[in-house]
Protein backbone atom coordinates (compact mmCIF):
# COMPACT_ATOMS: atom_id res chain seq x y z
CA UNK A 1 0.00 0.00 0.00
CA UNK A 2 1.59 3.13 -0.88
CA UNK A 3 2.06 5.96 1.77
CA UNK A 4 -0.06 8.93 1.21
CA UNK A 5 2.64 11.50 -0.07
CA UNK A 6 0.11 13.87 -1.09
CA UNK A 7 1.42 16.76 -3.16
CA UNK A 8 -0.44 20.28 -1.73
CA UNK A 9 -1.06 21.56 -4.85
CA UNK A 10 -2.24 18.39 -6.68
CA UNK A 11 -5.21 18.06 -4.98
CA UNK A 12 -7.44 21.29 -6.19
CA UNK A 13 -6.05 20.97 -9.48
CA UNK A 14 -8.34 19.90 -12.54
CA UNK A 15 -7.16 17.20 -14.54
CA UNK A 16 -8.58 18.89 -17.57
CA UNK A 17 -9.81 22.23 -17.88
CA UNK A 18 -10.75 23.69 -20.97
CA UNK A 19 -12.27 27.21 -21.11
CA UNK A 20 -14.42 28.35 -24.00
CA UNK A 21 -12.71 26.18 -26.84
CA UNK A 22 -13.30 27.02 -30.34
CA UNK A 23 -11.91 25.61 -33.39
CA UNK A 24 -12.60 25.94 -37.15
CA UNK A 25 -11.31 24.18 -40.41
CA UNK A 26 -11.25 25.38 -43.70
CA UNK A 27 -12.04 29.23 -44.43
CA UNK A 28 -14.36 31.56 -45.81
CA UNK A 29 -17.47 30.43 -47.01
CA UNK A 30 -16.62 26.83 -46.50
CA UNK A 31 -15.66 27.42 -42.69
CA UNK A 32 -16.35 24.53 -40.28
CA UNK A 33 -16.91 25.22 -36.64
CA UNK A 34 -15.57 21.99 -35.18
CA UNK A 35 -15.34 22.70 -31.79
CA UNK A 36 -17.72 25.77 -30.79
CA UNK A 37 -17.13 27.43 -27.10
CA UNK A 38 -16.47 24.42 -24.77
CA UNK A 39 -16.11 24.58 -21.44
CA UNK A 40 -14.91 21.24 -19.13
CA UNK A 41 -13.36 20.89 -15.95
CA UNK A 42 -12.70 17.31 -15.22
CA UNK A 43 -11.46 16.62 -11.69
CA UNK A 44 -8.45 14.21 -10.87
CA UNK A 45 -9.93 10.67 -10.66
CA UNK A 46 -13.18 11.15 -12.73
CA UNK A 47 -13.78 8.86 -15.75
CA UNK A 48 -15.53 10.82 -18.21
CA UNK A 49 -16.87 9.79 -21.58
CA UNK A 50 -17.02 12.15 -24.55
CA UNK A 51 -20.48 10.80 -25.92
CA UNK A 52 -21.53 12.29 -29.20
CA UNK A 53 -21.83 11.12 -33.23
CA UNK A 54 -19.25 11.19 -35.37
CA UNK A 55 -18.27 14.74 -36.39
CA UNK A 56 -19.33 16.07 -33.18
CA UNK A 57 -15.68 17.43 -32.62
CA UNK A 58 -14.38 14.85 -29.98
CA UNK A 59 -11.43 14.21 -31.73
CA UNK A 60 -10.71 18.02 -32.31
CA UNK A 61 -11.13 18.46 -28.41
CA UNK A 62 -9.10 15.57 -27.92
CA UNK A 63 -6.22 17.11 -30.77
CA UNK A 64 -6.10 20.18 -28.82
CA UNK A 65 -5.96 18.82 -25.08
CA UNK A 66 -2.93 16.78 -26.48
CA UNK A 67 -1.30 19.93 -28.20
CA UNK A 68 -1.67 18.55 -31.47
CA UNK A 69 -3.87 21.62 -32.64
CA UNK A 70 -4.12 25.18 -31.05
CA UNK A 71 -7.24 26.49 -30.34
CA UNK A 72 -8.70 29.45 -32.19
CA UNK A 73 -10.03 30.48 -29.18
CA UNK A 74 -10.35 29.56 -25.45
CA UNK A 75 -7.66 27.79 -23.06
CA UNK A 76 -6.44 24.54 -22.56
CA UNK A 77 -5.48 23.61 -19.26
CA UNK A 78 -3.87 19.82 -18.33
CA UNK A 79 -3.12 19.19 -14.80
CA UNK A 80 -2.48 22.50 -14.53
CA UNK A 81 0.04 23.21 -17.30
CA UNK A 82 0.17 23.50 -21.25
CA UNK A 83 -0.80 20.19 -23.17
CA UNK A 84 3.18 20.51 -24.58
CA UNK A 85 4.40 20.41 -20.95
CA UNK A 86 2.07 17.06 -19.97
CA UNK A 87 3.10 15.31 -22.44
CA UNK A 88 6.67 15.98 -22.16
CA UNK A 89 6.47 14.93 -18.48
CA UNK A 90 4.53 11.78 -19.29
CA UNK A 91 1.59 12.88 -17.24
CA UNK A 92 -0.84 12.81 -20.30
CA UNK A 93 -1.12 9.88 -22.26
CA UNK A 94 -3.27 8.61 -24.86
CA UNK A 95 -4.91 6.06 -27.03
CA UNK A 96 -5.40 7.63 -31.22
CA UNK A 97 -8.10 6.44 -33.53
CA UNK A 98 -5.32 7.32 -36.07
CA UNK A 99 -1.95 6.83 -34.27
CA UNK A 100 0.11 4.38 -36.13
CA UNK A 101 2.00 1.76 -34.87
CA UNK A 102 5.20 0.30 -37.04
CA UNK A 103 4.65 -2.98 -38.95
CA UNK A 104 7.81 -4.17 -38.83
CA UNK A 105 9.03 -3.83 -35.00
CA UNK A 106 7.31 -6.76 -32.51
CA UNK A 107 4.83 -5.76 -30.30
CA UNK A 108 7.55 -5.87 -27.66
CA UNK A 109 9.93 -4.32 -29.59
CA UNK A 110 7.13 -1.15 -30.09
CA UNK A 111 7.13 -1.03 -26.41
CA UNK A 112 10.71 -1.21 -25.57
CA UNK A 113 10.96 1.37 -28.13
CA UNK A 114 8.38 3.78 -26.56
CA UNK A 115 9.64 3.27 -23.11
CA UNK A 116 13.10 4.05 -23.83
CA UNK A 117 11.31 8.16 -24.72
CA UNK A 118 10.58 8.17 -21.20
CA UNK A 119 12.76 9.16 -18.30
CA UNK A 120 10.82 6.43 -15.88
CA UNK A 121 8.90 4.23 -17.39
CA UNK A 122 6.95 1.14 -16.48
CA UNK A 123 8.81 -1.88 -17.11
CA UNK A 124 7.80 -3.63 -20.51
CA UNK A 125 6.57 -6.69 -18.87
CA UNK A 126 3.85 -4.95 -17.12
CA UNK A 127 2.22 -2.80 -19.25
CA UNK A 128 2.05 -5.66 -21.83
CA UNK A 129 0.61 -8.21 -19.13
CA UNK A 130 -1.87 -5.31 -18.36
CA UNK A 131 -2.76 -4.41 -21.65
CA UNK A 132 -3.47 -8.05 -22.00
CA UNK A 133 -1.21 -8.90 -24.73
CA UNK A 134 2.01 -10.28 -23.04
CA UNK A 135 0.88 -13.43 -25.18
CA UNK A 136 1.64 -12.08 -28.19
CA UNK A 137 5.20 -9.77 -27.03
CA UNK A 138 7.43 -11.55 -30.03
CA UNK A 139 4.31 -11.02 -32.80
CA UNK A 140 5.00 -8.47 -35.92
CA UNK A 141 2.41 -5.31 -35.54
CA UNK A 142 1.78 -6.04 -38.92
CA UNK A 143 0.21 -9.45 -38.27
CA UNK A 144 -1.90 -8.36 -35.21
CA UNK A 145 -5.23 -7.76 -35.46
CA UNK A 146 -6.88 -4.00 -34.98
CA UNK A 147 -7.84 -5.20 -31.61
CA UNK A 148 -4.49 -6.40 -30.56
CA UNK A 149 -2.90 -3.16 -32.00
CA UNK A 150 -5.58 -1.23 -30.46
CA UNK A 151 -4.58 -3.07 -26.82
CA UNK A 152 -0.88 -2.17 -28.04
CA UNK A 153 -1.30 1.57 -28.19
CA UNK A 154 -3.20 1.13 -24.62
CA UNK A 155 0.37 -0.69 -23.49
CA UNK A 156 1.69 2.50 -24.46
CA UNK A 157 -0.41 4.66 -23.18
CA UNK A 158 0.93 2.93 -19.88
CA UNK A 159 4.26 3.24 -19.31
CA UNK A 160 4.57 6.67 -18.80
CA UNK A 161 2.28 5.78 -15.75
CA UNK A 162 0.55 8.68 -16.63
CA UNK A 163 -2.27 10.58 -14.27
CA UNK A 164 -4.58 11.60 -17.32
CA UNK A 165 -5.50 9.19 -19.75
CA UNK A 166 -7.38 10.15 -22.96
CA UNK A 167 -9.00 7.64 -25.40
CA UNK A 168 -10.18 8.40 -28.89
CA UNK A 169 -13.01 6.04 -29.89
CA UNK A 170 -10.60 3.15 -28.59
CA UNK A 171 -12.70 0.06 -29.39
CA UNK A 172 -13.90 1.36 -33.22
CA UNK A 173 -13.23 -1.48 -35.77
CA UNK A 174 -13.20 -4.55 -32.66
CA UNK A 175 -15.54 -6.91 -32.35
CA UNK A 176 -17.39 -7.90 -29.73
CA UNK A 177 -14.86 -10.38 -27.51
CA UNK A 178 -12.10 -7.61 -28.05
CA UNK A 179 -14.47 -4.47 -27.02
CA UNK A 180 -15.10 -6.99 -23.79
CA UNK A 181 -11.31 -7.55 -23.50
CA UNK A 182 -9.97 -3.69 -24.16
CA UNK A 183 -12.83 -2.42 -21.63
CA UNK A 184 -11.79 -5.42 -18.92
CA UNK A 185 -7.95 -3.90 -19.13
CA UNK A 186 -9.38 -0.71 -18.96
CA UNK A 187 -11.42 -1.19 -16.43
CA UNK A 188 -8.99 -2.66 -14.53
CA UNK A 189 -6.17 0.00 -14.65
CA UNK A 190 -8.88 2.64 -14.05
CA UNK A 191 -9.23 1.17 -10.54
CA UNK A 192 -5.94 2.32 -9.87
CA UNK A 193 -6.88 6.18 -9.37
CA UNK A 194 -6.09 7.50 -12.80
CA UNK A 195 -8.03 10.44 -14.36
CA UNK A 196 -9.74 8.70 -17.65
CA UNK A 197 -11.28 10.40 -20.31
CA UNK A 198 -12.71 8.68 -23.24
CA UNK A 199 -14.78 9.76 -26.94
CA UNK A 200 -17.48 6.94 -28.38
CA UNK A 201 -20.29 7.45 -29.90
CA UNK A 202 -21.59 3.86 -28.46
CA UNK A 203 -24.31 4.82 -25.58
CA UNK A 204 -23.87 1.56 -23.66
CA UNK A 205 -19.92 1.88 -23.47
CA UNK A 206 -20.42 5.36 -21.83
CA UNK A 207 -23.04 4.17 -19.76
CA UNK A 208 -21.10 1.24 -18.68
CA UNK A 209 -17.33 2.80 -18.12
CA UNK A 210 -18.34 5.88 -17.23
CA UNK A 211 -18.54 7.88 -13.81
CA UNK A 212 -19.38 10.92 -16.14
CA UNK A 213 -21.09 11.93 -19.34
CA UNK A 214 -20.54 14.70 -21.32
CA UNK A 215 -22.94 14.73 -24.44
CA UNK A 216 -21.33 16.41 -27.42
CA UNK A 217 -23.34 17.78 -30.35
CA UNK A 218 -21.79 20.17 -33.36
CA UNK A 219 -18.73 21.28 -31.16
CA UNK A 220 -21.14 22.15 -28.06
CA UNK A 221 -21.64 20.21 -24.87
CA UNK A 222 -25.46 19.49 -24.83
CA UNK A 223 -25.63 17.54 -21.36
CA UNK A 224 -22.73 16.95 -18.43
CA UNK A 225 -23.90 14.51 -15.89
CA UNK A 226 -23.76 11.40 -14.53
CA UNK A 227 -24.73 8.57 -16.49
CA UNK A 228 -28.12 8.17 -14.95
CA UNK A 229 -28.89 11.76 -15.25
CA UNK A 230 -28.19 11.67 -19.13
CA UNK A 231 -29.75 8.75 -19.90
CA UNK A 232 -33.07 10.19 -18.10
CA UNK A 233 -32.52 12.92 -20.68
CA UNK A 234 -31.48 11.10 -23.68
CA UNK A 235 -34.31 8.35 -22.66
CA UNK A 236 -36.84 11.06 -21.69
CA UNK A 237 -40.27 9.99 -22.09
CA UNK A 238 -43.56 11.49 -23.35
CA UNK A 239 -46.57 11.56 -21.51
CA UNK A 240 -49.92 11.75 -22.64
CA UNK A 241 -52.99 13.48 -21.21
CA UNK A 242 -56.59 14.31 -21.91
CA UNK A 243 -56.32 18.01 -20.68
CA UNK A 244 -58.88 20.13 -22.05
CA UNK A 245 -58.41 24.00 -22.28
CA UNK A 246 -54.76 23.07 -21.45
CA UNK A 247 -52.40 26.07 -20.08
CA UNK A 248 -49.25 25.42 -22.29
CA UNK A 249 -47.47 27.69 -20.64
CA UNK A 250 -48.32 26.76 -17.34
CA UNK A 251 -47.21 23.18 -18.18
CA UNK A 252 -44.28 23.80 -20.24
CA UNK A 253 -42.76 24.61 -16.24
CA UNK A 254 -44.07 21.22 -14.55
CA UNK A 255 -41.83 19.28 -13.02
CA UNK A 256 -39.22 17.67 -15.81
CA UNK A 257 -41.17 18.60 -18.83
CA UNK A 258 -39.23 19.66 -21.57
CA UNK A 259 -41.61 20.69 -24.63
CA UNK A 260 -45.35 20.70 -24.63
CA UNK A 261 -47.47 20.07 -28.03
CA UNK A 262 -50.97 20.09 -27.37
CA UNK A 263 -53.49 18.42 -29.86
CA UNK A 264 -57.50 19.27 -28.99
CA UNK A 265 -58.13 17.96 -25.64
CA UNK A 266 -55.01 15.87 -25.58
CA UNK A 267 -52.10 16.97 -24.43
CA UNK A 268 -48.22 15.66 -25.64
CA UNK A 269 -45.30 16.56 -22.43
CA UNK A 270 -41.84 15.02 -23.40
CA UNK A 271 -40.25 15.01 -19.81
CA UNK A 272 -37.04 14.20 -18.39
CA UNK A 273 -38.56 12.64 -15.34
CA UNK A 274 -41.93 11.01 -15.93
CA UNK A 275 -43.15 10.12 -12.16
CA UNK A 276 -42.85 13.99 -11.43
CA UNK A 277 -44.51 15.10 -14.44
CA UNK A 278 -47.57 12.21 -13.75
CA UNK A 279 -47.21 13.52 -10.73
CA UNK A 280 -48.00 17.14 -11.16
CA UNK A 281 -50.74 16.14 -13.91
CA UNK A 282 -52.96 14.32 -11.48
CA UNK A 283 -52.55 16.33 -8.08
CA UNK A 284 -52.50 20.33 -9.74
CA UNK A 285 -54.29 19.57 -13.09
CA UNK A 286 -57.67 17.64 -14.18
CA UNK A 287 -55.51 15.65 -16.57
CA UNK A 288 -57.26 12.06 -16.56
CA UNK A 289 -56.28 8.91 -19.03
CA UNK A 290 -52.31 9.16 -18.69
CA UNK A 291 -49.98 6.98 -20.82
CA UNK A 292 -46.52 7.44 -20.44
CA UNK A 293 -44.46 6.00 -23.17
CA UNK A 294 -40.50 5.53 -22.71
CA UNK A 295 -38.27 5.65 -26.13
CA UNK A 296 -35.58 3.69 -26.57
CA UNK A 297 -31.91 4.34 -25.33
CA UNK A 298 -30.89 5.00 -29.18
CA UNK A 299 -33.36 6.99 -30.50
CA UNK A 300 -33.27 9.23 -27.76
CA UNK A 301 -29.54 9.39 -27.89
CA UNK A 302 -29.70 10.27 -31.56
CA UNK A 303 -32.61 12.90 -31.18
CA UNK A 304 -30.75 14.50 -28.63
CA UNK A 305 -27.48 15.08 -30.46
CA UNK A 306 -29.12 15.90 -33.70
CA UNK A 307 -32.27 17.63 -33.16
CA UNK A 308 -31.79 21.17 -33.36
CA UNK A 309 -35.07 22.15 -31.97
CA UNK A 310 -34.23 20.55 -28.60
CA UNK A 311 -34.68 22.72 -25.36
CA UNK A 312 -31.28 24.38 -25.88
CA UNK A 313 -28.00 23.97 -23.64
CA UNK A 314 -29.36 21.35 -20.98
CA UNK A 315 -26.39 21.79 -18.54
CA UNK B 1 -10.13 1.83 0.33
CA UNK B 2 -8.99 5.44 -0.56
CA UNK B 3 -6.97 5.52 -4.16
CA UNK B 4 -4.47 7.50 -4.34
CA UNK B 5 -3.36 9.27 -7.53
CA UNK B 6 -0.50 6.79 -8.86
CA UNK B 7 2.17 8.79 -9.61
CA UNK B 8 1.22 11.80 -6.99
CA UNK B 9 4.66 11.13 -5.97
CA UNK B 10 5.99 10.24 -9.24
CA UNK B 11 9.04 12.68 -10.25
CA UNK B 12 7.98 14.11 -13.33
CA UNK B 13 11.64 14.63 -15.79
CA UNK B 14 11.86 15.44 -19.42
CA UNK B 15 13.94 13.08 -21.00
CA UNK B 16 17.59 13.88 -21.35
CA UNK B 17 19.06 14.34 -25.12
CA UNK B 18 15.59 15.49 -25.75
CA UNK B 19 15.02 11.17 -25.46
CA UNK B 20 17.60 9.93 -27.92
CA UNK B 21 18.93 6.79 -26.56
CA UNK B 22 20.69 3.47 -27.44
CA UNK B 23 17.76 1.04 -27.18
CA UNK B 24 15.69 3.67 -29.67
CA UNK B 25 19.05 3.31 -32.13
CA UNK B 26 19.65 0.25 -32.12
CA UNK B 27 15.72 -0.46 -33.07
CA UNK B 28 15.96 1.44 -35.58
CA UNK B 29 19.12 -0.04 -36.85
CA UNK B 30 17.46 -3.78 -36.46
CA UNK B 31 14.37 -2.73 -38.34
CA UNK B 32 16.21 -1.08 -41.45
CA UNK B 33 18.09 -4.54 -41.48
CA UNK B 34 15.23 -6.31 -41.50
CA UNK B 35 13.93 -4.71 -44.83
CA UNK B 36 15.09 -7.05 -47.20
CA UNK B 37 14.93 -4.32 -50.14
CA UNK B 38 17.02 -2.07 -48.10
CA UNK B 39 19.69 -4.82 -47.73
CA UNK B 40 19.97 -5.87 -50.89
CA UNK B 41 19.79 -2.59 -52.56
CA UNK B 42 22.78 -1.47 -49.58
CA UNK B 43 24.58 -3.97 -48.98
CA UNK B 44 24.61 -6.82 -51.98
CA UNK B 45 23.63 -4.55 -54.73
CA UNK B 46 27.04 -2.43 -54.77
CA UNK B 47 29.23 -5.62 -54.47
CA UNK B 48 27.07 -7.58 -57.31
CA UNK B 49 27.40 -4.21 -60.09
CA UNK B 50 31.34 -4.90 -58.62
CA UNK B 51 31.29 -8.52 -59.56
CA UNK B 52 29.98 -7.49 -63.06
CA UNK B 53 31.54 -3.92 -63.78
CA UNK B 54 34.69 -3.91 -61.42
CA UNK B 55 36.44 -6.92 -60.71
CA UNK B 56 36.94 -8.68 -64.43
CA UNK B 57 38.95 -4.93 -65.70
CA UNK B 58 42.64 -5.44 -66.61
CA UNK B 59 43.45 -2.33 -65.74
CA UNK B 60 44.10 -2.26 -61.84
CA UNK B 61 43.80 1.62 -61.44
CA UNK B 62 40.22 0.75 -63.03
CA UNK B 63 39.31 -1.77 -60.93
CA UNK B 64 40.38 0.55 -57.78
CA UNK B 65 37.89 3.45 -59.62
CA UNK B 66 35.28 1.18 -59.94
CA UNK B 67 35.33 0.25 -56.13
CA UNK B 68 35.62 3.10 -54.59
CA UNK B 69 32.34 4.74 -56.77
CA UNK B 70 30.38 1.59 -55.99
CA UNK B 71 31.34 2.18 -52.48
CA UNK B 72 29.80 5.75 -52.62
CA UNK B 73 26.65 4.68 -54.79
CA UNK B 74 26.22 1.65 -52.04
CA UNK B 75 26.78 4.51 -49.33
CA UNK B 76 24.08 7.17 -51.06
CA UNK B 77 21.11 4.21 -51.26
CA UNK B 78 22.03 3.24 -47.69
CA UNK B 79 22.00 6.76 -46.40
CA UNK B 80 19.00 8.01 -48.61
CA UNK B 81 16.97 5.03 -47.15
CA UNK B 82 17.78 5.60 -43.96
CA UNK B 83 16.54 9.43 -44.28
CA UNK B 84 13.24 8.37 -46.25
CA UNK B 85 12.37 6.28 -43.06
CA UNK B 86 10.52 9.33 -42.29
CA UNK B 87 8.31 9.08 -45.07
CA UNK B 88 7.25 5.41 -44.43
CA UNK B 89 6.61 6.94 -40.78
CA UNK B 90 4.60 9.76 -41.91
CA UNK B 91 2.25 7.46 -44.30
CA UNK B 92 1.78 4.97 -40.88
CA UNK B 93 1.40 7.54 -38.45
CA UNK B 94 3.97 6.57 -36.53
CA UNK B 95 5.32 10.11 -36.04
CA UNK B 96 1.83 11.22 -34.68
CA UNK B 97 2.12 8.22 -32.10
CA UNK B 98 5.60 9.94 -31.18
CA UNK B 99 4.24 13.16 -30.62
CA UNK B 100 2.23 11.31 -27.11
CA UNK B 101 6.36 10.97 -26.12
CA UNK B 102 9.16 13.51 -24.71
CA UNK B 103 10.78 12.79 -28.03
CA UNK B 104 12.03 16.02 -29.44
CA UNK B 105 12.04 16.39 -33.12
CA UNK B 106 15.61 16.81 -33.25
CA UNK B 107 16.23 13.78 -31.27
CA UNK B 108 14.45 11.97 -34.06
CA UNK B 109 16.31 13.44 -36.81
CA UNK B 110 19.56 12.79 -35.24
CA UNK B 111 18.00 9.13 -34.28
CA UNK B 112 17.14 8.63 -38.42
CA UNK B 113 20.69 10.43 -39.45
CA UNK B 114 22.48 8.41 -37.36
CA UNK B 115 20.75 4.61 -38.62
CA UNK B 116 21.27 6.05 -42.26
CA UNK B 117 24.97 6.72 -41.52
CA UNK B 118 25.64 2.98 -39.94
CA UNK B 119 23.82 1.87 -43.10
CA UNK B 120 25.90 3.84 -45.10
CA UNK B 121 29.35 2.51 -42.88
CA UNK B 122 27.77 -1.21 -43.60
CA UNK B 123 27.39 -0.71 -47.16
CA UNK B 124 30.92 1.03 -47.94
CA UNK B 125 32.43 -1.50 -45.62
CA UNK B 126 30.88 -4.71 -47.66
CA UNK B 127 32.08 -3.28 -50.69
CA UNK B 128 35.90 -2.43 -49.82
CA UNK B 129 35.92 -5.84 -48.58
CA UNK B 130 34.67 -7.50 -51.29
CA UNK B 131 37.24 -5.58 -53.60
CA UNK B 132 40.42 -6.18 -51.32
CA UNK B 133 39.18 -10.14 -51.67
CA UNK B 134 39.31 -10.19 -55.41
CA UNK B 135 42.25 -8.12 -55.29
CA UNK B 136 41.99 -4.63 -55.58
CA UNK B 137 45.37 -3.41 -53.88
CA UNK B 138 45.22 0.15 -52.65
CA UNK B 139 47.37 1.53 -49.52
CA UNK B 140 46.17 1.60 -46.01
CA UNK B 141 46.11 5.29 -46.45
CA UNK B 142 44.06 5.10 -49.75
CA UNK B 143 41.68 2.43 -48.18
CA UNK B 144 40.90 4.70 -45.16
CA UNK B 145 40.42 8.05 -46.85
CA UNK B 146 38.42 6.61 -49.74
CA UNK B 147 36.44 4.98 -47.65
CA UNK B 148 36.12 8.12 -45.12
CA UNK B 149 35.16 10.41 -47.92
CA UNK B 150 32.59 7.63 -49.47
CA UNK B 151 30.74 7.50 -46.20
CA UNK B 152 30.77 11.17 -44.75
CA UNK B 153 29.90 12.41 -48.04
CA UNK B 154 26.97 9.89 -48.11
CA UNK B 155 25.25 12.75 -45.47
CA UNK B 156 24.67 14.75 -48.69
CA UNK B 157 22.00 11.79 -49.05
CA UNK B 158 20.88 11.49 -45.80
CA UNK B 159 19.50 14.59 -46.20
CA UNK B 160 17.96 14.12 -49.51
CA UNK B 161 16.48 11.09 -48.01
CA UNK B 162 14.97 13.66 -45.40
CA UNK B 163 14.09 15.68 -47.58
CA UNK B 164 12.13 13.16 -49.95
CA UNK B 165 11.01 11.49 -47.02
CA UNK B 166 9.36 14.93 -46.25
CA UNK B 167 8.20 15.51 -49.75
CA UNK B 168 6.75 12.41 -50.61
CA UNK B 169 4.46 10.90 -47.66
CA UNK B 170 4.22 7.41 -48.93
CA UNK B 171 5.35 3.77 -48.10
CA UNK B 172 6.76 2.90 -51.22
CA UNK B 173 8.74 6.04 -51.11
CA UNK B 174 12.41 3.98 -52.31
CA UNK B 175 10.54 2.88 -55.33
CA UNK B 176 10.79 6.47 -56.56
CA UNK B 177 14.25 7.36 -55.14
CA UNK B 178 16.03 4.10 -56.11
CA UNK B 179 15.72 5.25 -60.09
CA UNK B 180 16.53 8.64 -59.17
CA UNK B 181 19.95 7.93 -57.32
CA UNK B 182 20.50 5.45 -60.37
CA UNK B 183 20.25 8.70 -62.47
CA UNK B 184 22.03 10.56 -59.85
CA UNK B 185 25.07 8.24 -59.50
CA UNK B 186 25.35 7.82 -63.63
CA UNK B 187 25.34 11.81 -63.82
CA UNK B 188 27.72 11.47 -61.29
CA UNK B 189 30.64 9.28 -62.91
CA UNK B 190 30.03 6.59 -60.57
CA UNK B 191 29.16 4.42 -63.34
CA UNK B 192 31.01 5.19 -66.10
CA UNK B 193 33.69 8.50 -65.91
CA UNK B 194 32.19 11.70 -67.15
CA UNK B 195 35.37 11.60 -69.50
CA UNK B 196 33.47 9.52 -71.59
CA UNK B 197 30.51 12.22 -71.97
CA UNK B 198 29.37 14.81 -74.12
CA UNK B 199 30.97 18.08 -73.14
CA UNK B 200 27.94 20.00 -72.67
CA UNK B 201 26.29 16.61 -70.67
CA UNK B 202 29.78 16.59 -68.75
CA UNK B 203 29.83 20.19 -67.25
CA UNK B 204 25.52 19.68 -66.44
CA UNK B 205 26.58 16.41 -64.92
CA UNK B 206 29.08 17.94 -62.62
CA UNK B 207 26.32 20.40 -61.47
CA UNK B 208 24.61 17.22 -59.95
CA UNK B 209 24.96 16.00 -56.27
CA UNK B 210 26.74 12.86 -56.52
CA UNK B 211 29.83 14.16 -58.20
CA UNK B 212 31.20 15.93 -55.61
CA UNK B 213 31.33 12.70 -53.02
CA UNK B 214 33.06 10.69 -56.13
CA UNK B 215 34.99 12.72 -57.24
CA UNK B 216 36.45 13.59 -53.94
CA UNK B 217 36.35 9.90 -52.65
CA UNK B 218 38.75 9.28 -55.95
CA UNK B 219 41.58 11.49 -55.29
CA UNK B 220 43.39 9.47 -52.87
CA UNK B 221 43.38 7.08 -55.86
CA UNK B 222 44.18 9.42 -59.30
CA UNK B 223 46.20 11.95 -56.70
CA UNK B 224 44.51 14.91 -57.92
CA UNK B 225 44.88 18.49 -56.28
CA UNK B 226 41.95 18.85 -53.98
CA UNK B 227 39.98 21.16 -56.59
CA UNK B 228 37.32 23.54 -54.97
CA UNK B 229 34.27 21.99 -57.60
CA UNK B 230 33.59 19.00 -55.67
CA UNK B 231 33.57 20.68 -52.29
CA UNK B 232 31.75 23.60 -53.85
CA UNK B 233 29.32 20.91 -54.73
CA UNK B 234 29.47 18.91 -51.43
CA UNK B 235 28.67 21.98 -49.53
CA UNK B 236 25.40 23.49 -51.57
CA UNK B 237 23.96 20.03 -51.81
CA UNK B 238 23.97 19.57 -48.48
CA UNK B 239 22.97 23.14 -47.64
CA UNK B 240 19.93 22.43 -49.99
CA UNK B 241 18.70 19.21 -48.95
CA UNK B 242 19.27 20.38 -44.77
CA UNK B 243 17.20 23.38 -45.40
CA UNK B 244 14.59 21.84 -47.92
CA UNK B 245 14.45 19.14 -45.26
CA UNK B 246 14.31 21.68 -42.05
CA UNK B 247 11.49 23.56 -43.86
CA UNK B 248 9.46 20.92 -44.68
CA UNK B 249 10.02 19.19 -41.55
CA UNK B 250 8.95 22.49 -39.60
CA UNK B 251 5.73 21.93 -42.03
CA UNK B 252 4.99 18.92 -40.54
CA UNK B 253 5.32 19.29 -37.26
CA UNK B 254 3.24 22.56 -37.27
CA UNK B 255 0.22 20.80 -39.45
CA UNK B 256 -2.72 19.52 -37.74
Amino acid sequence: MQTATLRTAAPSTDAVRLDGLVKHFGSGDRQVTAVDGVDLAVRPGEIVAFLGPNGAGKTTTIDMMLGFSTPDAGTVQILGGTPADAVAQGRIAAVLQTGGLLKDLTVAETVRLTASLFPTARPVEEVLGRAGIADIAGRRVGSCSGGQQQRLRFALALLPDPDLLLLDEPTTGMDVEGRRDFWAAIRADAGRGRTVLFATHYLEEADEYADRIVLVRRGRIVADGTPAYVKSLAAGRTVRATLPDADQVALLSAPGVTSVEVRGDTVLLRTADSDATARFLLTRTPAHDLEVTAHSLEDAFIALTTDTTSTGSLR
Amino acid sequence: MTTVPISAAADRRVPPLGGFNLTFLGLEIRRLLRNRRTVIFTLILPAAFFFMFGSGQTDPAARAYVLVSLGVYGAMIATTSGGAMVSIERAQGWSRQLRLTPLRPVAYIAIKVITAMVLGLASVVVDFAIGAAVGVHLTATQWIVCGLVAWLGALVFAAFGLFAGYLLPSENVMQILGPVLALLAFAGGLFVPLQFLDPTVQSLAKMTPAYGVGELARIPLTHDALGWAPVLNIVVWLGLFVVGAALLFRRDTRRV
